[in-house]
């Protein structure tokens, strides 16, 4: 068996588990990359908490995890159930759900850079038709951050595809003898599809959770993180310590705050989830 | 629908149910028009691509080009580099996911068969460096690999791919652990060692789940923006991704929007044309693994 696994157990140490480790002694330091670091104790921590930027950094990256990861989630549910029926041009609509997944990226933030864009984009001109004079979006600190919300909800796609997979293990012979039982559709989901699905869910809500705390592309190729810091996403403050200040003993304090808090947030998640998240057979083989 | 029910001694499932389901004609309606919106951005992408700069700045924008600019195409190409970036991409890609399939497919198959104690205890490690966020460890590698002397080489964004990524571990692990165990004995019977038995039973089975990760690999490589930045510095080794965020940048004073249009299209034509070619294997292979 250890011949097999070793190429993963090799990387696990090389690049997962040292790295870890020199992060949290980093995190104690002074350090520039290119001098030795030099230990300053927990003063890289006690700055943290008098820095504006690490608060504005942490307000803006819940901001947009805390809207937009849910919202996204019930999208790709609603999604899901909807073509889980029988329905006309089932293959289209499925497949026109999941393509703009794959444009993510840097390219879908140069397409959605125009959209926004309020002279010439298309986001306000389809407003216009509603007569709605729309904001300025990207360049406005009120909006920048909700273009960016906004714009996360076009890969809802890609969760539709997990609970599509998910629903269609949900067994129909369960589902006929409720119906049988002359349960509603509404009952059907809340006592059957919906506890079914339940792993699918905890799943996406965790790897969303994790991927939302650490945007990066949008921040770096449409805002720059303005105007007026209204989108210095926690990993785009990260990197900008390390790489354009050089802090990255200061940085790598960050890096283990963010790694706590995921820790956290995931413990949280699952020991909450313990009583409602239901697997077949019980456990797992 | 409760005549239905009374005389067919079969119970009705959704699918057989009458064709004037409200449900269903408010669902088609809903997804028609969440689709509209979906494809929009689409289309505009593709046929923005297509206009002259100075249509471009035309409000409202037009939904077909005035006049087509195919020369937006090869104005991208003096502009940003685009076939070296295309071309530095393609090779990263291509060997990530070389690596990702040999490595993951090995340890994943290690994971799959044996079941031992200390074996689950490595599992649960590996789950849980699945929650392990990038920028984490991202400043001791960067430090690491600069003293091997990697930076503005593509060995930084390619080597580790060969040393297994945990998510494709984890999708091939419980597609592997689905094969029947007869098979194996089969093998055994047959004399075959366990890295032929991997090689000759369990790889061949695997078509879809290793095509869903060979995409997944694909996909991640060629969207990542975060390493390539970090790691190269010099103009002519950068992806695409890089290159492509340089339109945005202070250097113009107005961005050349035509070209980010081109950009984008260009850049999902690889994966789109993975995803037309594989789309069979990717779907199977998504249901299969169970991603659940």
């Amino acid at each position: 068996m250890y011949l097999f696994i070793s190429p993963w157990l090799i990387g696990f140490l090389v690049f997962a588990l040292y790295p870890i480790i020199s992060s949290l002694y980093y995190s104690f330091t002074d350090y520039d990359i290119i001098h030795p670091p030099r230990f300053i104790g927990l003063a890289n921590y006690t700055e943290m908490f008098h820095n504006d930027l690490f608060w504005k950094s942490v307000t803006v990256t819940l901001r947009y995890t805390f809207i937009s990861v849910p919202v996204q989630m019930l999208l790709a549910l609603g999604f899901a159930l909807l073509l889980h029926q029988t329905i006309p041009l089932r293959g289209f609509f499925r497949t026109a759900m999941y393509f703009p997944s794959m444009v993510s990226g840097v390219a879908m933030s140069l397409l959605w850079y125009w959209i926004f864009n309020p002279q010439i984009g298309l986001f306000n001109y389809m407003l216009s038709w509603f007569g709605i004079h729309g904001p300025a979006w990207l360049m406005s600190p009120d909006t920048a951050l909700y273009a960016l919300i906004i714009m996360s909800f076009w890969t809802a796609g890609s969760g539709m595809i997990l609970f599509l997979a998910g629903l269609q293990g949900v067994p129909s012979s369960l589902i006929e003898a409720a119906r049988l039982d002359g349960a509603g559709r509404f009952r059907i989901f809340k006592n059957i599809t919906l506890p079914m699905i339940s792993p699918v869910l905890l799943f996406q809500l965790i790897m969303g959770l994790i991927d939302s705390f650490q945007v990066f592309t949008q921040a770096f190729v449409m805002t720059q993180g303005g105007p007026n810091y209204s989108t210095w996403f926690y990993v785009y403050n990260l990197y900008n310590t390390a790489f354009k200040e050089y802090r990255a003993g200061y940085s790598s304090a960050l890096a283990w705050v963010l790694l706590i808090v995921v820790l956290v947030f995931t413990a949280i998640i699952m020991k909450l989830s313990n009583r409602y998240v239901h697997y077949e057979g019980g456990e797992r083989r | 629908m409760s005549t239905v029910k009374a005389t067919s001694p079969r119970v009705p499932t959704s699918h057989s149910r009458r064709k004037a389901d409200p449900v269903k004609i408010a669902s088609f309606i809903t997804l028609l028009i969440t689709t509209f919106l979906m494809l929009l951005p689409l289309f505009f992408m593709v046929s923005t691509s297509l206009k002259s700069k100075r249509e471009m700045l035309k409000f409202p924008p037009t939904f077909l080009p005035e006049s087509w600019a195919w020369s937006n195409y090869t104005e991208i190409f003096d502009t940003l580099q685009f076939g070296t970036l295309y071309k530095n991409s393609l090779i990263i890609a291509g060997l990530t996911v070389i690596g990702t399939l040999l490595s993951s497919a090995l340890v994943a198959y290690g994971f799959a068969r044996y079941r031992g104690r200390g074996n689950q205890l490595w599992f649960a490690l590996l789950l849980s460096t699945m929650m392990l966020p990038y920028p984490a460890i991202m400043i001791p590698q960067f430090v690491l690999f600069s003293k091997m002397n990697w930076i503005d080489t593509f060995l930084p964004l390619v080597v580790p791919a060969f040393f297994g990524s945990a998510y494709n571990i984890f999708l091939l692990r419980q597609f592997f652990s689905t094969l029947p165990e007869e098979l194996f004995d089969a093998g055994r019977i047959d004399g075959c060692g366990e890295l032929k038995m991997w090689r000759t039973i369990a790889l061949p089975l695997s078509a879809p789940a290793l095509a869903t990760v060979a995409i997944f690999a694909f996909i991640y490589s060629w969207n990542d923006l975060l390493t390539p930045v970090l790691y190269l510095s010099s103009s002519d080794k950068f992806t695409l991704p890089v290159g492509m965020a340089s339109l945005t940048s202070s250097r113009f004073r107005i961005p050349p929007w035509h070209l980010l249009m081109v950009a984008s299209v260009l850049a999902m034509v690889p994966i789109v044309t993975l995803f037309a070619v594989a789309q069979k294997q990717f779907v199977e292979g998504i249901v299969l693994t169970g991603i659940k």
